[in-house]
């Protein structure tokens, strides 16, 4: 039993607006299998007395202060932008699949 | 489009059906500064001049929380009489779409901040209704989105879209009811009742500016309606767009007659999202929902747990003011009101502006005359709300000072207000420039009560034959002549007198 199904590769492929095609989506699902049967090793030696640990480092409560630091200012926040107009991100046409 | 005939009339519909609520209110916190970076937290502002490569999801930028956002969504959640987390984390919600630079927007999923609270609302009929809340949450806002080439600057039809991210990242906390059912017939009044009442709470709190016009507090309503006493749990729609408290109410009532219109024909309900439209009061179909696993949650590596310390959150319970309900009731008694009169004073959201007049030295006899009736009017007419009159408390409480002096006559008073609402300086500089001292020398105003005497000698003649009803006409021509600048009660006392 594989613990990544051909289907889920394809979903989680269109979630993350990847064009994958059949072939790819064979490979990927059995490569993404072997990486995953890897991971859940870690699952093997995990016990009751191990909790889960989601960051590497043993800290909580890291704050920052509420006192504003400069910003970059328009030109320079436009300047990486493949496209800008009137001060802001020109993006292409949003809906296409969901109207 | 959805016709009127598409409706089922709303007193069937209670009829037939039993509505289940669920509202959303987001709510962006005041602080300084964002979320996760020290860009300025302001409404407005030029295009993209409050972003940084952290808001900017720059490579290798790294955000770090805002401390007084975590302070502000703990009071926020034991103000709600909420449980607050010993340990929490953020989390990435992953989607696709401009609003946010990172591709993700950084939430909390699993393990909200504060859960499983309870805010107590009052109907307009003083009834109290309890609504549970299932959780107050940590995120961040998106993005403004500019749609373009389309016929009504909606998504849809548009050519491009221009994106502006000065609010991308500023603090929000989202805090989720649970079901509320048993609304019946109330439903829209308990949802717009319930925002209210959570609106004043925010603003008691000093968290947010919760001005849901600019939408800084904003609701989305879920509704869904079961056959009477059927117990079988209907398919929900949650309507956006929803930006008013009037808005809140229609909305809901709305998606209850087109529902039920369309269970009536045996037909499904769709479950997405829908957008209320102010204009028509109508809601009309956005995005189909997507399932939760759809976002694929994960936590956030970048930033690390929150665990509020007991000694902490009893610090911050500490710092909650009075809850607006209390106050409502201690306000009640110390003023003597009705609930009639308590009604129209949070109707009008004028119980700050009241005390505050009452603080600057009215009583709250004379403050609540003027702001709940002619101020009210005042902002009716010029279309702000009452507290967006350019009158500040302290000027309304020397107006009336000048009124008690004698100094200004009700009329007089009027006047003196209309010109400090029109930026003409401070109520005495009003008095001053406009002339409109009370004539209250008693010599003029004798020569204008024997003047009006004798071009009325049939009048000057009753009222020394005892009648003195009579002497209200010699009065109104000394008005008439001063301009409205005398005491009336004084010319009156003259006008007998003179007769006598
Ligand atoms: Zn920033």
């Amino acid at each position: 039993m594989p613990s990544i199904s051909r289907d889920e590769v394809a979903h989680l492929a269109r979630l993350a607006r990847l064009a994958v095609t059949d072939d790819e989506l064979d490979l990927f699902a059995g490569q993404l299998d072997v990486i995953l049967q890897s991971v859940s090793a870690v699952g093997d030696i995990a016990t009751a007395d191990i909790p889960p640990t989601s960051h590497a480092v043993p800290l909580t409560n890291v704050f920052r202060e509420d006192v504003v630091r400069p910003s970059l200012g328009q030109a320079k926040t436009l300047a990486g932008a493949p496209a800008a107009e009137d001060g802001r991100f020109r993006v292409p046409r949003i809906l296409g699949e969901e109207a | 489009m959805t016709s009127v005939a598409d409706l089922m009339d709303y007193d069937e519909v209670v009829a037939r059906f039993d509505p289940m609520l669920g509202l959303e209110v987001h709510v962006e916190l005041h602080t300084k500064t964002k979320m996760f970076c020290g860009c300025a937290n302001e409404f407005g502002g030029e295009p993209n001049t409050h972003v940084c490569p952290v808001c900017l999801a720059a490579p290798g930028a790294l955000p770090v929380v805002n401390g007084v956002a975590v302070e502000s969504a703990i009071r926020i959640g034991l103000a709600l009489n909420c449980e607050i987390a010993e340990w929490c984390r953020f989390a990435r919600k992953n989607y696709f779409y401009p609003d946010m630079p990172k591709n993700f927007q950084t939430s909390q999923y699993d393990e909200p901040i504060a859960f499983n609270g309870y805010l107590d609302v009052t109907l307009d009929d003083g009834e109290i209704f309890r609504v549970e809340i299932e959780r107050a949450h940590m995120e961040e806002d998106t993005g403004k989105s500019l749609h373009v080439g389309g016929a009504t600057g909606r998504i849809h039809g548009a050519d491009h879209s221009l994106l502006d991210y000065n609010r991308a990242g500023v603090p929000l906390i989202e805090i989720v009811t649970k079901m509320i059912p048993g609304t019946a017939e109330r439903a829209p009044e308990v949802a717009r009742a319930y925002v209210s009442a959570l609106r004043d709470l925010l603003k008691a709190l000093d968290v947010s500016d919760v001005r849901m016009d600019q939408g800084s507090l904003r609701c989305d309503a879920n509704v869904s309606l079961s056959p009477k006493d059927s117990g079988v749990l209907g398919t929900r729609t949650e309507t956006k767009n929803v930006n008013s408290l009037r808005s809140v109410e229609r909305a809901v009532r709305f998606e209850m007659t087109r529902q039920a219109a369309i269970l009536a024909e045996g037909g499904e309900i769709v479950q997405e999202t829908r957008h209320f439209e102010e204009a028509s009061g109508t809601t009309r179909a956005g995005r189909r929902k997507e399932t939760a696993e759809d976002y694929r949650y994960f936590p956030e590596p970048d930033l690390v747990p929150i665990a509020p310390s007991r000694e902490w959150v009893e610090e911050l319970r500490l710092t909650l003011p009075e809850m607006p309900a209390e106050r409502r009731k201690r306000i009640k008694a110390e003023w003597s009101l009705t609930d009639a009169e308590l009604r129209d004073l949070v109707n009008a959201d004028a119980i700050d502006l009241v005390a505050a007049t009452v603080e600057a030295g009215a009583t709250s006899v004379e403050a609540r005359s003027w702001w709940v009736s002619y101020l009210m009017q005042q902002a009716n007419t010029r279309g702000v709300e009452l507290g967006a009159l350019p009158i500040t408390p302290a000027q309304v409480a020397k107006v009336v000072a000048l009124v008690n002096e004698g100094a200004l006559t009700n009329k007089l008073a009027r006047e003196v207000v209309i010109g400090v609402l029109d930026g003409e300086g401070e109520p005495e500089q009003v008095v001053e420039a406009r002339g409109l001292k009370v004539v209250s020398d008693d010599g003029a105003l004798e020569k204008a009560v024997d003047e009006a005497l004798a071009a009325q000698p049939d009048v000057a003649d009753k009222i020394r034959d005892g009648k003195v009803a009579a002497a209200g006409a010699i009065v109104g021509a000394v008005m008439k002549a001063t301009k409205g600048q005398a005491d009336a009660k004084r010319v009156r006392e003259l006008v007998i007198a003179r007769c006598s």
